[in-house]
Formats: C-alpha cells, structure tokens, sequence
C-alpha cells in the first residue's frame, strides 16, 4: 500500500514530467521542484480527486501572505502529505 | 455575438448548479471586422475565439455557482480540439459541465455544437479570485441580466 507521499510524489511526477528519483520527502515543491502555481493547481485537482478532499489552498496562501505560516508547512513535500492525511482524517471524523 | 467587444455569449438556456452545468445559445454574426482578416474572401470564425466562447459559458457557469462574488479568470486550455469550420451566421450551443471544484481554482469541460454537430471542446481550468474593482462586478452583473443568467437562482443556492 502506498504511502500518501508516494502518491503525491507519483501526481507530481507524472504532472509536472519530473523524474520521480528526485523528489524526495524534503522537497520543496517550489523551491526545489521549480513548481509554479499553475502547475501546482494540476497537482491540488489530482490530489484533491485521489484522496476525495479539498485542500484549502486559498487559506493556506492567506497564512502565508500575512506571515502565520511559512512555505515549508504546505510545500516541503513531507509536510504537504501530512496536511492531506489531516484533511483525510478530518472528513472521515 | 459581438466578437469585437468579446461579447460571445448570447443568451443562457438553461443552468443548472446542483449539477454543475450550463447551455447557451450564441450566434455568429454574419459581418465582422475579424472576418475581414481571417480569412480574405474566406471567413471562419477564429478558433481562439471559439476558445474564448467555450471559456466565457464555462465563466458563467462559475460566476453563478459563486454568486456573482468572485471572478474567473483564465487560466489553462487542454486538449483543445477544433473539429470543423464555423462560418458566419451560424448558430451555437455552447456548454460546459463542472468537473472539479478547487480551492480557488475550478476545472471545467466546455464545448460547441451547431446543427447538433460538435464543433470544439477543450477541458479549461480557471483561477477565482474576488472581484478586483466594485465597477467591475457591477459591469458583470448588468451582462449577467443581459444574457439571462439565472441570477436569482444562483443567489438562493447553496
């Protein structure tokens, strides 16, 4: 059974044609992958339908712009597959 | 039509927000500066502009399902296919179907048909944001009442 980073690392690959070898857990998806929002908005929609959620991107870019939150709690990929698992287990609750 | 003026929705038939879905008439004009360039002696309809069209009844898909509170704008075009001419004087039915709703973003399904016929579809993906100015929603609204869009029904549902 994959883990809910192999599935955001397979979306990603296979999204944005990034060599699957190279993103890592502590990836940052902009930082390092070169992931640009548009492109991130295919992974939201890919990740949104795998997992059957809605991952809150508007309020997370909010806590980011006023300061409440850094890039790395919603892009470091190993961080970003903990906010889905969160999501999963909040609509399951 | 006003392909000038980007007006390319005419009317909405019928919208339905509970399943994600809108139809609308619009019709080529039968003159048009464009037609002058594209092409001599030989007008089509520009299939950007049958792009854009798909775009706008997608657009007010969305500008209902949120209450005429927030705008879409373009963002991506996919899989476009422009299957066969459009001359002027036709008349279209375009549709779109929502097929994600996102975070700020939305994932849509439109097409074109004449006489039956499907002409184009492309999957067009939108950004939602705010309106920017207050002029700009209200200049949305009157086009909104202009063109039939169900506006009451869209403020009541939920």
């Amino acid at each position: 059974m994959s883990t809910t980073f192999d599935t955001i690392a397979n979306i990603i690959a296979e999204t944005c044609d990034i060599p699957r070898d190279s993103i890592k857990p502590e990836s940052h998806a902009i930082n390092d992958l070169g992931i640009d929002s548009l492109d991130f908005l295919d992974i939201a929609f890919a990740i949104d339908k795998a997992f059957g959620i809605k991952m809150p991107l508007e309020q997370w870019t909010q806590e980011v712009n006023e300061g409440k939150a850094t890039t790395d709690r919603y892009f470091v990929l190993k961080n970003l597959s903990d906010r889905v698992d969160e999501l999963v287990a909040a609509k399951g609750a | 039509m006003r392909l000038e003026y980007f007006m390319l929705i005419d009317r909405v038939v019928r919208l339905d927000l509970g399943a994600g879905s809108i139809t609308c008439e619009a019709k080529v004009p039968d003159n048009s500066t464009i037609f002058e360039g594209h092409f001599p002696g030989y007008p089509l309809m520009p299939g950007v502009l049958l792009i854009e069209c798909m775009a706008q009844t997608a657009g007010w898909m969305l500008v209902a399902a949120h209450k005429l509170q927030r705008m879409p704008f373009l963002a991506a075009v996919k899989d476009a296919k422009l299957r066969s001419f459009v001359t002027p004087g036709q008349q279209l039915l375009t549709e779109a179907v929502l097929s994600h709703s996102g975070s700020g973003y939305a994932m849509t399904e439109a097409s074109i048909s004449c006489e039956g016929k499907l002409v184009c579809n492309a999957d067009i993906t939108f950004r939602l944001t705010g309106f920017p100015t207050p002029g700009f929603a209200t200049e949305m609204r009157k086009r909104a009442e202009a063109i039939g869009l169900p506006i009451s029904e869209a403020l009541t549902n939920d």
